[in-house]
């Protein structure tokens, strides 16, 4: 699989998935922001989490708008793989590739801690490899992840299956707990929780190597 | 010629700070504040001196960036 992270100014996740792909037998390249081209022959794109710049304006506002996010938004457009996480999935709202948008948490306060989620597909790439109703231990670490959505959409959302992810135990006020979230091909996936953080035993857990080892599986398959 | 451009949340959107803020009213004793609703403002200088233009201009710069027409409302103010 070949594989680009993106790299915006205040991206901070960008190596950590890096070495997650890598550990999964992917091939990866950085892509710095102002490139206008991802490279050829891509299936598949991340957009880390970080605070691309400086969270101003809106979170993620500024970076959905930039030279490469077009060619992000072409490329799943064409049916190609695109994860964001934490302030990826923030990037992604605001492209307009997922629905919703992502507010400041219920509680006001930046939460960092493990905390567990539902799997609640594995009809996805990103899912394949778990169960579903499975519980899976993930870290978060936002400010802003209080998934928002009315509640007519966030419905349709569960009815069509595209919901990948809730949360045991809501931690930031998103609506019907959602954690994560599938476009309509079910190829773009942004989640707040960090699969990359726990893929690897040194990292003290590995719940989320199944999700990068079910991508790549799946994404052989293509 | 300037623009201002007021961004608020929806309503029914859950603004938090807001409520923040207006906790923090009540125990300075400023009992009657029965809501609080936190915004942005952005001022714009602009080349143009055209007004019909500008208003044009900076509502696509609203529907494009300045808000997220998701969660949030805008007002422009030209000057």
């Amino acid at each position: 699989m070949r594989a680009a992270v993106i790299q915006f100014p205040g991206s901070n996740c960008d190596r950590d998935m890096a070495v997650a792909l890598q550990a999964a037998g992917a091939d990866v390249s950085m892509v710095w922001h102002k490139n206008t081209d991802l490279p050829d022959g891509l299936d598949f794109v991340a957009i880390p989490g970080g605070f691309s710049f400086g969270d101003y304006l809106r979170v993620g506002a500024i970076a959905a708008h930039s030279p490469i996010c077009q060619s992000v938004v072409a490329f799943a457009n064409h049916g190609g793989y695109v994860f964001g996480v934490c302030n990826g999935f923030q990037v992604l709202t605001e492209t307009g590739l997922l629905p919703g948008a992502l507010l400041r948490n219920a509680g006001l306060k930046y939460i960092c801690k493990h905390v567990e989620l539902n799997v609640e597909t594995t009809q996805s790439a990103y899912t394949s490899a778990y169960k579903i109703g499975q519980t899976i231990t993930i870290p978060i670490a936002h400010h802003d992840g209080n998934y928002n959505l009315d509640d007519k959409d966030a419905q349709a959302l569960f009815d069509q299956g595209r919901v990948a992810f809730t949360y045991a135990d809501n931690p930031n006020g998103s609506v019907r707990s959602i954690a994560g979230v599938l476009s309509e091909n079910r190829r773009v996936l942004g989640m707040m929780p960090h699969p990359e953080r726990l893929a690897d035993p040194a990292q003290g857990g590995t719940d989320g190597q199944p999700f990068f080892a079910g991508l790549m599986d799946q994404i052989a398959k293509v | 010629m300037k623009a201002r451009v007021h961004v608020m949340l929806k309503t029914g959107v859950l603004d938090p700070q807001g409520e923040a803020v207006r906790h923090a009213l009540s125990a300075l004793g400023f009992d009657g504040v029965q809501g609080v609703r936190q915004g942005k403002v952005i001022e714009l200088n602009l080349a143009t001196t055209d007004k019909a233009a500008a208003e044009v201009e900076v509502k696509e710069m609203c529907e494009n960036l300045l808000a997220n027409t998701v969660i949030e409302s805008y007002q422009i103010e030209l000057s």
